[in-house]
């Protein structure tokens, strides 16, 4: 795989569509934050990309990101400036300058509003993640099994408003930011897990914006040559083609203040007779077949693809009759201990299923 | 009753009259730079073939690509103001900020983005500032615009500050034509104020093309109410289309769809529709043409209508045909319009496909001596390449292994072999004026996309609030009430809110009424 140095306007189609696969299903559409990193890239040149390792150990590295519902963003474009604000104002609290920012997430709106936020501020960005796909709430990163506290945090919105959080562990920051972003109007900018260089070095995922760019890529050079990308992602990701078929059913319902639901999914060519069922909290988080059986238990990565030209669906507009492909990626291993289970795995999300390892659980195939 | 259905196209204007489902005539016409005296020409044509009495005509029923074609060919645009209910939000990316150039330059790169706006929940984002709308109001007088597309943040969940801000707008400026963008699309601002700004560059032309047709219409003597096909397959009124013309996008796929599954009395089929430099391959599930699930690119620009899937490859009745055995190829290049001229059997120079099912003898026109050289294998190997690549277009589209049929039409079906793959081919009667057939069937709808609250509500009390309103508005469309059905129904919670938020799609139709 490429690594990537610099992220220049012309990266951004990639960066997008990389982030919306690695989104699996959820994130929000990329599309504004390209547009908004597009800009910023035209305003103030294009971002430099570091390896994690080239960080000196007390550097300040602080991820940036938008919080709530990815809805909210699609329709109250940001002012510009929320998340300069957030950067700005947990600066103040720390006393401290970043040095450089990272991506709380690969996925969704959260892979691309960190890169116009690097070019505005022209900081580098650290090529790493705190997930490396995209989860629902904010404690379920990698930073959390390090012991790195997620406040002090700040969150800004459009008319100016800028809040620091302390709290004492990260699932209470999640609480508490919750309610703050609804108060913003659905959605809020936010800079929190200020770390030095020496723990992001442990803490972070390596590699998520070199792997999203290479992604993009992928998606695009293929989709250029008519070819459905789900082939070659499974060859060069050691991904699967889990499922292909048409939807059927969409059962959504409102719980905790999180879309939960269960898509039906019947099969079409070799799949004729079978079925697939797709259970998420926002992000996919379980695939079943139509025994029960488990073919894909988070934190493993569950994807939805256009059946014919490979685009990545989010749960949000996946709708009856979407023909699809239903991919599976192996987790980044962090992910597969204890800790990351707890975290992220099958329970916390109230699944009954036992985690497996997406490799085991499709043996056979 | 008799209906007429008309299609008005880039090349040809194509006419039915119908009584009824049965089809009394089908005719094809030349299209003309006027719209209507091609309109005049095909509808009189196909009056007098049915022998029907102009009198007795209930309906017309128009699909036009002209206005997808103005945006596509960037042409008879008008210099449009964009106004923009936002701030303090929003301001990062203003209007028109991802069109292509061109067409921005085409309607003038206007906007303005002024206080306004709401929250997901309807809270205000700021309050509208009317003084602030005036200077706006100067501004637009003074640079001479007189079309304006107005877009409020969650306009969706209320259009209320859209209404005030016009009101207030046209105190300043009493003759110019409004678009808001609440009545045009749905959730996503860039794309529901993109259609809002084509919408209202599209106005004048609009107005002078529904003007046309109903000039047309008074010419041929008809004095039936008129309508025009959406890109759902459903009617508009003529003032609602001369309102909002950037709903015409696409029909054109669509009532070939709809008109082939008539025609053929398939609801579940694969439909090639042939025409002189393209063939589009679309689905038909369960009568209508199966959507796009992405978003979808008008002229370079950013839309969320619901399009028909449709995949498009170079192969039409002008197609050029080049080399010989490994060297063959077919297409994409096409004579186009130029086919009368430019091909062998009409004393051209140009080896094109039409001259290849003459030689085949699926076809018989022009001049077949202008073809007797042409080698037997050569005719063969390029009939196998032109199944081939219909043979894939169809495998494309298609997403059972069940035998369902392919419905030919279009004026190069012939193309067309009786078997594409393993699917059997079917010609249906009157193949060449589906469209128009298309255009004859269309129905009336209504439909709802905003967030409801759950509070104090359940969902099912909410989607059967959404219906009603969905049904109101089809109603109030031109539908017969008892005709009306469900077609399309969809709920989203908000993700991430706890509140109990839920973003509701719907969508009815009915039978237009008369």
């Amino acid at each position: 795989m490429e690594t990537i140095k610099i992220i220049t306007r012309d990266d951004m189609a990639d960066v997008a569509l990389g982030g919306a696969f690695l989104g699996t299903g959820g994130g929000g559409d990329p599309y504004i934050g390209r547009l908004m990193a597009e800009q910023a890239i035209d305003a103030n040149g294009s971002v430099q990309v570091l390896n994690v390792d080239d960080l000196a150990d007390d550097a300040l590295v602080v991820p940036v990101a938008m919080m709530g519902a990815p809805t909210v963003m699609l329709e109250k474009l940001p002012r510009g400036d929320e998340a300069i604000n957030a950067l700005r104002s947990l600066e103040a609290v720390l006393g401290k300058k970043a040095d450089a920012i990272f991506c709380i997430e690969a996925g969704g709106l959260n892979s691309t509003i960190p890169i116009a936020v690097a070019a505005t501020a022209r900081l580098p960005i650290v090529d790493g993640d705190g997930m490396g796909r995209a989860f629902p709430e904010l404690q379920m990163v990698s930073m959390t099994m390090f012991d790195i506290h997620a406040c002090p945090m700040a969150m800004a919105d459009e008319k100016g408003n800028a809040i620091a959080l302390n709290t004492v562990d990260n699932l209470s920051t999640e609480k508490f930011a919750r309610v703050i972003t609804v108060e913003m109007g659905g959605a809020g900018l936010i800079a929190l897990y200020p770390m030095t260089g020496a723990q992001a070095k442990q803490a972070i995922l390596r590699g998520s914006l070199s792997l999203i760019a290479n992604i993009g890529r992928i998606i695009g050079s293929e989709q250029a040559a008519n070819r459905n990308p789900a082939d070659k992602l499974a060859a060069d990701l050691k991904g699967m083609r889990l499922f292909e078929g048409r939807v059927t059913d969409v059962d959504r319902r409102t719980e905790g203040g999180f879309a939960r639901g269960r898509a039906t999914i019947e099969g079409l060519e070799s799949y004729q007779g079978q079925k697939m069922f797709l259970n998420f909290q926002n992000e996919f988080l379980l695939a079943e077949d139509e025994h029960g059986r488990p073919r894909a238990i988070t934190p493993d990565l569950i994807c939805l693809l256009d059946l014919e030209t490979g685009q990545p669906i989010t749960t949000e507009t996946m709708g009856y009759g979407f023909r699809v492909i239903v991919f599976g990626l192996p987790c980044d291993p962090k992910w597969r201990t204890k800790h990351g289970l707890e975290l992220v795995g099958p329970s916390y999300f109230g699944y009954e299923a036992q985690y497996k390892p997406i490799e085991i659980l499709n043996l056979q195939n | 009753m008799f209906r007429i259905g008309v299609d008005v196209g880039g090349t040809n204007t194509d006419a039915v009259v119908m009584q009824g489902d049965k089809i009394l005539s089908g005719v094809k016409s030349p299209t003309t730079e006027d719209v209507m005296s091609g309109v005049v020409d095909a509808v009189e044509r196909a009056l007098a073939d049915a022998g029907t009495d102009k009198a007795k005509v209930t309906a017309v029923m128009i699909g036009t690509t002209h206005f997808t074609n103005a945006v596509v060919e960037r042409k008879h645009l008008a210099r449009t103001g964009a106004v923009r209910l936002c701030l303090p939000a929003a301001q990062c990316l203003p209007p028109m900020v991802d069109w292509p150039n061109d067409i921005r330059d085409a309607v003038g790169n206007h906007f303005w983005m002024a206080k306004g706006g709401y929250e997901f929940d309807g809270r205000e984002i700021s309050a509208l500032d009317m003084e602030e709308l005036n200077r706006i109001a100067v501004q637009i007088r003074d640079e001479g615009i007189d079309t304006v597309a107005i877009t409020s943040v969650f306009s969706p969940v209320s259009d209320k500050m859209e209404r005030e801000a016009m009101e207030q707008l046209a105190k300043t400026l009493p003759d110019v034509d409004f678009t808001l963008s609440s009545e045009i699309g749905r959730l996503g601002i860039l794309e529901r104020e993109n259609a809002a700004i084509m919408n209202a560059s599209l106005r004048a032309l609009s107005e002078r093309t529904v003007g046309a047709f109903g000039r047309a219409l008074t010419k041929v003597g008809l004095t039936c109410p008129y309508y025009i096909t959406q890109n759902d397959g459903t009617l508009m009124s003529r003032d609602f289309v001369q309102s909002y013309p950037v709903l015409t996008f696409a029909s054109g796929p669509t009532n070939s769809m709809r008109g082939a599954a008539f025609l053929s009395g398939k609801s579940d089929a694969i439909v090639v529709d042939v025409g002189g430099t393209t063939t589009d391959v679309g689905a038909l599930v369960k009568g209508f043409p199966r959507p796009a699930s992405t978003t979808v690119d008008v002229g370079g620009v950013r839309t969320n209508f619901r399009m028909p899937d449709v995949f498009a490859i170079g192969l039409g009745g002008g197609t050029i045909v080049e080399g010989t055995g490994e060297t063959l190829t077919v297409g994409p290049r096409s004579v186009g319009y130029k086919l009368t001229t430019d091909a062998l059997i009409f004393g051209g120079n140009t080896l094109t496909t039409s001259d290849i099912a003459v030689g085949l003898g699926l076809a018989d026109f022009g001049d077949k001596s202008a073809i007797a050289d042409l080698k037997h294998d050569h005719l063969q190997a390029v009939r196998a390449r032109i199944n081939e690549m219909l043979t894939n277009a169809v495998e494309r589209m298609r997403v059972s292994p069940d035998p369902i049929p392919v419905l030919a039409v279009g004026g190069g079906s012939i193309l067309v072999p009786d078997h594409v793959g393993d699917l059997p081919v079917i010609r249906p009667e009157h193949f060449s004026v589906a469209n128009a057939v298309g255009a004859a069937i269309g129905q009336i709808s209504g439909e709802v996309d905003r967030i409801f609250s759950l509070d104090g509500k359940t969902r099912e009390e909410a989607l059967a609030e959404a219906r009603t309103e969905a049904t109101n508005k089809a109603i109030a469309a031109g539908a017969k009430p008892e005709s009306i059905e469900l077609l399309d129904q969809e709920d989203v919670p908000l993700a991430y809110l706890p509140g109990n938020a839920t973003r509701i799609r719907l969508k009815v139709v009915g039978d237009m009424n008369g």
